[in-house]
């Protein structure tokens, strides 16, 4: 595979859509995928730390704990005061433990619920980073209600007057990401992914067998251009040459263009405006056959993201 | 011979029926049940007129969705709602066996056509919409079909200002749809707070098993929310915990009766029960049909958000004024007439 540079590289992803129809292992997916989740790859703070000055971080849910797989707190980003909270991953070896690999608990929900409330109450806007293997699947998280603390983010995400962004930094995977993914625009970084299930525990329920990933992510297909194809993107945020671990501050600056030019196109709508578009926009995924409505839902879009 | 040995003074009649029993052959016929908690024999149709409960142990076995319908519904029957829609295959998705394969094994055998069934009926006697999931099609996975009705669903009970019923069978996301399964957690979340602006209740019933994205989606946001006895209802399961954390986990984790005691349902109800429950609670949550279409309004987030803070400062005074009036006894001047 040739080294990606620059945003080609954005144009030569979505070429290979056309590819991943057939049968074959794409190396170039299975390539992109392993960036996603690159052990150098830039994490939610590395991007929080560039692109905000006073970074104010916020912990504890009020009502159990505090949980360090998820940071969120108040920044200014280009003058005005925003939102973030996003997943956390470790670098090293107990740096990961300390954010348990930045899969969230029950608490981490709540605390992100809690800034969010918080932002909304004071009209700022609401960014979040999304960065993870899924949620921590824990008896002590499950007794705390899991569920119902991804279900609740969602809620409350769909309910705030606010702008929301969501962006996938990394790894999305299943509810533990869209838990944190109710936003009026979606992006996603060039080589992130966003699935319902990582290709491993794909691999392990569907192929019986763990050692099948690369065909279970194959059969996924969870890039960033297939996703921004489906609609579930709506931009695809390019990375330095080599992917953004090559360059935090030239990631995290690109990363800052795009938030910025959705951030002022959001401001410009009403708060019933975003809400109505929000719904409609999730309200609208899904292809199926319904024979009253002709064949299909199409949810999806023909042409590439722009690069 | 062992079992004879530790009990003497088994009878030898007993001693028959024992013989009996173990030489019977295994095989039963489709519709009737063994219980596997407590082995005891039923046929189809005892185990029809016992809802599907072991009368002996009271183990629940699992109900298809237009069985459950019957159960919950008054005998006048049920309509169904979108029977319909069906789903796509957008990734061309195969993993053992391709995804249409599996879809049309699972229509041909369950004679669905996906794995939830919407309903307008009457549950003692109160009018509502239900969807009720069947885990017997693909293990209840929630794809397009399955977001797309539960979101009509929502839509249509709003509409009408009548009570929305919930039944959730299901292991979460259907994986064969990828990340756009995914999204129907968010699509179901949101369509559900159709009901909250037109201020009906929503009852969520939990079935075994309710797990993953079904849980961590709209299951776990029921106003009023019962467990079936035994059902597991979990966003991980036993096996993927067991495997991430080697953590060793209870024989009763994330069953029923331990979530009650953790606070994630209001209650464990025996399915033979469960109507009348669900009669009972919408006796007093929902409110007579149009008088919802009537006071909802306040609360919808859509239209009022235009007013962004003013909002709260606008709805408030009439809510307050509303609650006054249902405190003041009746026949006082503040009647909602001047509305």
């Amino acid at each position: 595979m040739s080294k990606p540079d620059g945003p080609g590289f954005v144009r030569r992803v979505t070429g290979k859509l056309s590819r991943t129809v057939e049968p074959q292992v794409d190396e170039d997916l299975w390539a992109s995928i392993q960036l996603a989740r690159h052990a150098e790859r830039p994490y939610t703070l590395d991007y929080i730390n560039r692109i905000c000055s006073d970074f104010e971080e916020m912990h504890g849910d009020r009502l159990f704990g505090d949980d360090p797989a998820m940071v969120a707190g108040f920044g200014r980003f280009n003058g005005r005061p925003v939102a973030i909270v996003g997943q956390q991953k470790g670098r090293d070896t107990n740096e990961r433990t300390y954010r348990n690999f930045g899969m969230a608990s029950p608490e981490g929900y709540r605390k992100s619920m809690r800034v969010m409330e918080i932002a909304n109450r004071l009209g700022i806007p609401v960014i979040t980073l999304i960065d993870t293997p899924g949620a921590f699947p824990g008896a002590s998280a499950e007794e705390r209600g899991q569920g119902g603390a991804i279900s609740r983010s969602m809620q409350l995400m769909w309910r705030l007057d606010v702008p929301v962004i969501a962006v996938v930094i990394g790894e999305g995977s299943s509810g533990g990401a869209l838990g944190l993914g109710i936003a009026d625009k979606v992006l996603m970084l060039e080589n992130s992914t966003y699935s319902v299930i990582s290709p491993e525990g794909a691999s392990a329920i569907l192929w019986r067998d763990a050692s099948q990933a690369k065909q279970a992510a194959q059969a996924f297909k969870p890039t960033a251009a297939n996703c921004y194809r489906w609609g579930v993107a709506d931009a695809v945020v390019p990375e330095p040459a080599g992917g953004a671990h090559t360059d935090y501050d030239q990631a995290a600056e690109i990363l800052g263009q795009y938030l910025e030019r959705t951030l002022v196109e959001l401001e410009g709508l009403t708060p019933a405006e975003r809400r109505t578009a929000r719904r409609d926009r999730f309200r609208r995924l899904g292809p199926l056959r319904d024979p009253e409505n002709g064949m299909a839902m199409v949810s999806g879009r023909d042409t590439p993201p722009p690069g | 011979m062992s079992r004879v040995g530790r009990n003497i003074n088994v009878s030898f009649e007993r001693l028959r029926h024992l013989g009996h029993r173990q030489d019977r052959p295994r095989r039963i016929a489709s519709d009737a049940g063994t219980c596997p908690k407590c082995d005891s024999h039923y046929s189809a149709d005892e185990m029809r007129r016992n809802m599907r409960v072991c009368p002996a142990c009271g183990h629940h076995f699992a109900v298809t969705a237009r069985e459950r319908l019957s159960q919950l519904g008054e005998p006048g029957g049920f309509t169904e709602l979108w029977p319909d829609l069906r789903a796509a295959d957008p990734l061309q998705f195969t993993d053992l066996k391709p995804y249409v394969e599996r879809i049309r094994d699972a229509e041909s055998s369950t004679g669905m056509g996906e794995a939830i069934v919407c309903a307008e009926l009457e549950i003692r006697h109160v009018p509502c919409v239900a969807a009720i999931m069947d885990f017997s099609f693909m293990g209840g996975s929630m794809g397009a079909v399955v977001g797309e009705k539960f979101a009509r669903a929502c839509e249509y009970a709003a509409q009408k200002g009548v009570p929305f019923v919930v039944l959730s069978s299901s292991g979460g996301a259907r994986m064969q749809e990828g990340t756009l399964a995914l999204m129907q957690m968010a699509k179901t979340v949101i369509a559900l707070d159709a009901l909250a602006d037109a201020r009906v209740p929503v009852i969520v019933i939990l079935a075994h098993p309710t797990t993953g994205g079904v849980w961590a989606s709209f299951a776990s946001l029921g106003d009023v929310t019962y467990a079936e006895p035994g059902a597991l209802i979990a966003f991980s399961g036993p096996r993927v915990i067991e495997e991430t954390t080697r953590e060793v986990l209870p024989s009763d984790f994330g069953r029923a009766e331990r979530q009650l005691a953790n606070g994630q349902v209001d209650a464990v109800v025996d399915r033979r029960e469960l109507a009348a429950r669900i009669g009972r609670v919408l006796a007093i949550l929902a409110p007579p049909p149009g008088q919802a279409a009537q006071t909802g309004g306040s609360l919808q987030w859509a239209q009022d958000a235009a007013g962004g803070v003013g909002r709260a400062a606008q709805s408030f005074p009439e809510a307050a004024r509303k609650a006054i009036n249902k405190i003041l006894p009746s026949g006082g001047d503040d009647t909602e007439g001047g509305e």
